[in-house]
């Protein structure tokens, strides 16, 4: 402690005497944007349980299907396709947000959102397949974990649509705003986030599900 | 209920009449006496008006400071709830033997030690050690407010909701009866067909959301809201204990949250993740539950090492020995305590390998904890120790605590646990940690804030004849059950043969009435002190002469904390402002920027509430509309652009200077 | 006062703690698990007597009123001290460290015996009562597959003779646990566990379950009787004489949930009966029937100790959760 007296506050010329407070208006830093990454990371630990549980459980077949033969990958490869795009083109929307464009920007989104809809669509439909022919969630563990780690997937999609129709309606009415472009930040993490995670689940459950 | 049979289990589910307790004896008495209360508590507050004051200055605050104090209220309401359980318990061990089967039959028994657990682990040491961190560490940083105030006040009021999931399956049907972490296939819908189960499932989901979201929020504020100067290294103890334990909780409760989700998706829709047919696994369950819940032993400790840092170097007048060694310890004993999950169950048949790998991490936990204590002993030399209340705490933890560490590494040696484990040894030795630790800890916490909380001490005679009747107590109720796990008596048994035991049961039981002693003087304490509140008045804002920045501004602290936000430049930094004989500024006052209450978190919180009770008795059309509104409600307040104000220089300047006056009347 | 009551607590305690159960056991496993615990909890204290002797120490000598005691205002760092505040309770975890490595492996649950006591090999000839063990709602099954023999919360093995224990469940968790024969292990439905114990001395002992298991939990106790080779014999005539037969049909009424249950001999015991259970096939229509080649939670990296070949799992070698696979 006795070194300190001597220490100078990092801003203060050397001949200056200590400083104990701010005599300005001191604004900290805005941590929206890393509460939501951290956020995120604990989202993603929801996501490592569910694939852990994937691990131990997806050759649980208990008789019933097995992935080889109720997955399909061309489905899946579109499906895939779609997501993929919806990350670009809410890039896309970023990158108008950032020139303070407003309608391009919402234009960017409206895909964004219609391409998120045709994923979750073939999702829906690839689920009722299944349960059409007998493999529910019920059907064994192999199934549980399976309909649980995707269709977790797809809630989140659903909730980023949802948000990002929100948004959409709040960007209308009171324009590019800094609190809005904090939010379609957000947003823009939450969307790729879930990009990442289904290059996690297509490679580790459809990819090496099917493939031999 | 209603006429039309099919409209009954749309509106009601699977809640009849019969699930009220009205043939148990207990319970209803339990009702009456809590009901009396509800409507002697609630009476009052109607009839002195106080209804507008709890909302506007209370309820719907995003003060962190009233929301600290708020987790503290519920987490002491809790305590009493949940030692209520623990002396029913000790009750029906000490009187359970041959043919008197005691006063409980084992499905009310079952229910009691379950909820015992949960209720102490989730609903008093997490709110309490959420409640001192909020109030705490914003002040410790110099801060304002916490990154984000409405988010909370969500969190507390989500805390709250899970605790009346909890507290209505008393009068409402029924707990689980399966252990507090709900071991399936024990909790699956075979086993556990009724509600008990989805009562814990939704009290702790719920409650939950809260813990994580508090966990972000405080893990932002200590990041991005430190006083400029207060570098990574020159943050007090308890904010370091208060980074470390929100690290642990955003990395550890949403395991929890997913495991419970994978335990509700089995009981709800018929999946098979824990059941024992089709492929299901359940010691996938057990795995991921201790991932969380060793974390959650450290998630409560932490913030009390951090308590007793400050406590042992205030009270000796010295800065603590060994600074750095003890973030560093902190830091350590963080990064492990997701490496040794596996020792709570060495007897599940893992390998000898895998068995000593987490035995052995396990005990290299015990390095960093140790050199923590030993940084309090010689913190406390050649200092001038004072035995105010909160130091007698941390000097009693210190002795219990390494006793429960000693009894802790023993278990972890797996040979040695293949015996113990499972026995009252087990819960003599997590209660000597938990009680010995994190509860003197926030004890010492309580009594060493509670004057910058509410401008005046607690009253220190009855904190004393707290703090004997509670070690004394503490001896008493544990060490026994040390004996009795040596004579190979297990846990959670509701009748013995061997009537040998007794004995020792009733040395316990006699522990647990010494206990009761203890909070009874709790409460005499805080009405004494309330009472006699001028002569304890504490005028300075530092009645013990601390050394964080917390002790620089006035008790309690005005809404905005700091008049001026502090450079800081060291870490006993009020100390150091002393030491350089640091005048308060008395002019020049700004206008401060401050968050606006809001309604939002105890409306959501509210709904989360009915959701949770609904999806429990599968009121499916509740449910449904609950969610939908919760929805709503949650979009609705993303409408609200307007969630601050400027607090003008004038009212500052009012607030200020009614301050120095008072200094000055009391020079 | 209170350091008194301690004091008097400790000391009867440690008088009452010799003549406990884990402290004079029967069993060579348990014998030398006492020992280990002994020996940790003195290693140990080696710390933790001169760290609550210094807390008191300090506390006292340095408290406020106390003037002649040195006071250091500014004193907060030494690197001397420090490192041995790290060091020696490095030092004690290294020690321990080594003797939980060691003792670990030896007193592994599935490992097969090498000596009956101190000092006593197991003889070359000797060959393992193999006790088959079912936990269920609420009460012990013990199926003694040599003798062709079944008892409910009753036990019996001869004295000095090695035991293998196989041990499974029917619906929840259970911890079958012997204190005075050896540690406890878990019974799990669908999965089977094992023990490898020997008992030295003849006598009655308690054993039970050590792990909540629902309401009859409180009264799922059984005696295990440890007796000459002789009296064992006895023993087992004496199922074989008043025992009835234990069917599947017997087998599923007695699965039934039942508490505080009598002891109850069985003098047959229909062939593939445990494996049936183990598997859950005992009604082979159920839905949880399940035909696993590995059944076992222990680490397939000690696949050759334990009784089925676990193929093709090398991914989840040394992991505490099995990776059973189906047909």
């Amino acid at each position: 402690m006795s070194d300190i007296a001597t220490t100078m506050p990092a801003d203060g010329g050397p001949a200056q005497p200590l400083v104990f407070h701010e005599a300005q208006d001191h604004h900290p830093e805005n941590g929206t944007l890393l509460g939501f990454w951290i956020y995120l990371m604990s989202d993603c630990l929801v996501f490592a349980c569910l694939f852990a549980a994937y691990g131990v459980l997806g050759r649980e077949y208990a008789g019933g299907p097995t992935g080889k033969e109720v997955l399909e990958l061309p489905t899946v490869a579109l499906n895939t396709t779609l997501l993929l795009l919806s990350s670009i083109t809410y890039g896309f929307a970023v990158l108008e947000m950032q020139r303070d464009r407003r309608n391009p920007m919402l234009v960017w989104l409206i895909i964004t959102g219609l391409l998120g809809a045709g994923f979750l669509t073939i999702e829906l439909r690839e689920f009722a397949h299944l349960i059409s022919i007998g493999a529910g969630p019920q059907r064994s563990a192999f199934l549980s974990s399976f309909f649980t780690l995707v269709g977790t997937h797809g809630l989140h999609v659903t909730c980023g649509i949802l948000w990002l129709i929100v948004l959409m309606i709040q960007v209308l009415k009171k324009g590019l705003i800094p609190a809005n472009k904090r939010r379609l930040m957000c947003l823009s993490m939450f969307w790729h986030f879930l990009d990442v995670v289904w290059v996690g689940v297509f490679s580790f459950v459809y990819l090496m599900g099917v493939l031999p | 209920m209603l006429a039309h049979p099919d409209l009954a289990k749309l509106i009601f589910g699977r809640l009849t009449l019969e699930e009220l307790p009205l043939h148990v004896p207990i319970v209803l008495g339990t009702f009456a006496v809590v009901a009396l209360g509800a409507i002697v508590v609630l009476g009052a507050i109607t009839y002195f008006k106080l209804w507008g004051y709890l909302w506007h200055e209370w309820f719907t605050s995003i003060d962190h400071k009233k929301i600290g104090i708020m987790y503290m209220i519920l987490g002491f309401v809790m305590l009493l709830r949940g030692f209520a359980d623990a002396i029913m318990m000790r009750a029906q061990q000490a009187i359970s033997f041959g043919d008197n089967m005691g006063y409980l039959p084992p499905e009310h028994y079952d229910q009691i030690f379950t909820a015992h657990g949960v209720i102490m682990i989730f609903f008093v040491a997490m709110p309490m050690v959420t409640g001192l961190m909020n109030f705490v560490m914003p002040l410790q940083i110099g801060a304002r407010d916490v990154a984000f105030p409405f988010l909370n006040n969500f969190s507390f009021w989500m805390t709250v909701a899970g605790a009346m999931l909890v507290m209505a399956s008393l009068f409402i049907g029924e707990f689980a009866r399966t252990g507090w972490l709900a071991y399936p296939p024990l909790s699956d819908i075979v086993s556990s067909p009724d509600a008990g189960v989805d009562y814990y499932i939704w009290a702790l989901q719920i409650a939950g959301v809260g813990t994580l979201l508090s966990g972000i929020n405080l893990l932002v504020t200590i990041v991005k809201m430190r006083a400029p100067g207060m570098t990574l290294m020159k943050m007090p103890v308890f904010t370091w204990t208060a980074l470390c334990t929100n690290v642990l909780i955003v990395a550890a409760f949403p395991v929890l949250t997913a495991v419970l989700a994978l335990l509700a998706m089995d009981r709800y829709v018929g999946t098979n993740f824990f059941t024992t047919e089709l492929g299901g696994n359940a010691m996938m369950y057990v795995n991921l539950i201790w991932i969380w819940g060793h974390p959650e032993v450290y998630i409560l400790v932490l913030p009390a090492f951090g308590i007793f840092s400050e406590v042992t170097a205030t009270f000796s007048r010295k800065p603590l020995f060994g600074y750095t060694s003890m973030v560093y310890a902190t830091v350590v004993i963080t990064v492990l305590s997701y490496l040794v999950w596996l020792h709570h169950f060495f007897t599940m048949g893992s390998g000898a390998s895998v068995n000593s790998f987490f035995g052995i991490t396990t005990m290299i936990i015990s390095i960093p904890t140790g050199a923590k204590i030993f940084n309090w002993l010689f913190t406390m030399y050649r200092g001038r120790v004072e035995f105010e209340v909160p130091m007698l705490w941390t000097v009693a933890f210190m002795v219990t605590f390494v006793i429960g560490g000693m009894t802790g590494v023993l278990l972890a040696v797996p040979p040695a646990d293949f015996s113990l484990h499972n026995s009252l040894f087990l819960i003599a030795h997590f209660h000597n940690v938990i009680i010995g630790g994190v509860l003197f800890g926030l004890f010492a916490g309580i009594t060493y804030w509670f004057p910058k909380a509410f401008g005046f001490r607690l009253d220190p005679f009855w904190g004393k004849c707290a703090f004997w009747f509670w070690v004394v107590g503490f001896y008493f109720a544990f060490m026994p059950l040390y004996m009795l796990g040596l004579m190979g008596v297990t846990r959670r048994l509701s009748h013995f043969e061997d009537p040998t035991l007794q004995i020792w049961f009733l040395l316990a039981a006699f522990g647990a009435f010494l206990i009761l002693l203890g909070i009874g003087c709790m409460i005499t304490q805080f009405v004494v002190s309330f009472r006699r509140r001028e002569a304890l008045r504490d005028v300075t804002g530092d009645p013990w002469n601390g050394r964080t920045l917390e002790w620089s501004t006035s008790s309690p602290p005005p809404p905005y904390n700091f008049a001026f936000t502090p450079r800081v430049h060291d870490h006993d930094a009020w100390w150091m402002m002393k030491k350089h004989h640091y005048q308060r500024p008395l002019s020049g006052f700004l206008p401060i920027h401050m968050p606006l209450n809001t309604g939002a978190g105890i409306m959501l919180a509210g709904l989360s509430f009915v959701f949770g009770f609904a999806m429990i008795w599968y009121m499916w059309l509740i449910a449904a509309v609950s969610f939908a509104l919760l929805l709503l409600v949650a979009i609705a307040h993303t409408f609200n652009y307007h969630r601050d104000y400027y607090l003008s220089a004038d009212e500052v300047n009012r607030v200020e200077a009614s301050r120095t006056e008072l200094l000055a009347r009391h020079v | 006062m209170k350091g008194f009551r301690g004091l008097l607590i400790t000391a009867t305690g440690l008088l009452a703690g010799c003549q406990t159960v884990l402290m004079s056991p029967s069993g060579d496993l348990a014998l030398q698990q006492r020992n280990l615990i002994i020996t940790s909890t003195v290693l140990m204290l080696l710390i933790i007597v001169p760290v609550i002797a210094l807390t008191l120490l300090f506390a006292w000598h340095y408290r406020a009123s106390n003037k002649k005691a040195t006071y250091d205002p500014e004193w907060d760092h030494s690197t001397v001290l420090e490192l041995l505040i790290w060091s020696a309770p490095l030092l004690i975890i290294i020690a321990l460290g080594a003797i939980t490595w060691v003792s670990t492996h030896k007193l592994d649950p599935y490992r097969p015996l090498d000596r009956l006591a101190a000092g006593r090999p197991v003889p070359a000839e000797a060959k393992p009562l193999t006790v088959n063990v079912v936990a269920l709602d609420w009460k012990w099954l013990f199926i003694y597959p040599e003798q062709g023999i079944a008892t409910v919360n009753e036990m019996a093995a001869p004295v000095d003779r090695p035991i293998r224990f196989k041990i499974t469940a029917t619906s929840v968790m259970n911890s079958f646990f012997i204190p005075a024969l050896a540690g406890q292990i878990y019974a799990m439905p669908g999965m089977e566990t094992q023990l490898q114990a020997v008992i030295n001395a003849p006598g009655e002992f308690q054993g039970f379950s050590a792990n909540y298991s629902g309401n009859g939990f409180s009264g799922m106790h059984f005696v295990f009787h440890g007796v000459s080779e002789a009296e064992f014999a006895q023993w087992v005539q004496k199922a074989r004489s008043s025992g009835g037969d234990l069917s599947r049909d017997a087998y599923v009424k007695l699965a039934q949930p039942s508490e505080n249950v009598p002891v109850t001999y069985y003098a047959t015991v229909e062939p593939g009966l445990y494996r049936a259970i183990l598997t859950r096939c005992v009604d082979p229509e159920s839905r949880s029937c399940m035909t696993r080649v590995d059944l076992s939670p222990h680490e397939s990296a000690d696949a050759s100790r334990t009784m089925h070949v676990n193929a093709g799992s090398a991914g989840m070698a040394d992991s505490p959760m099995p990776q059973p696979h189906s047909d």
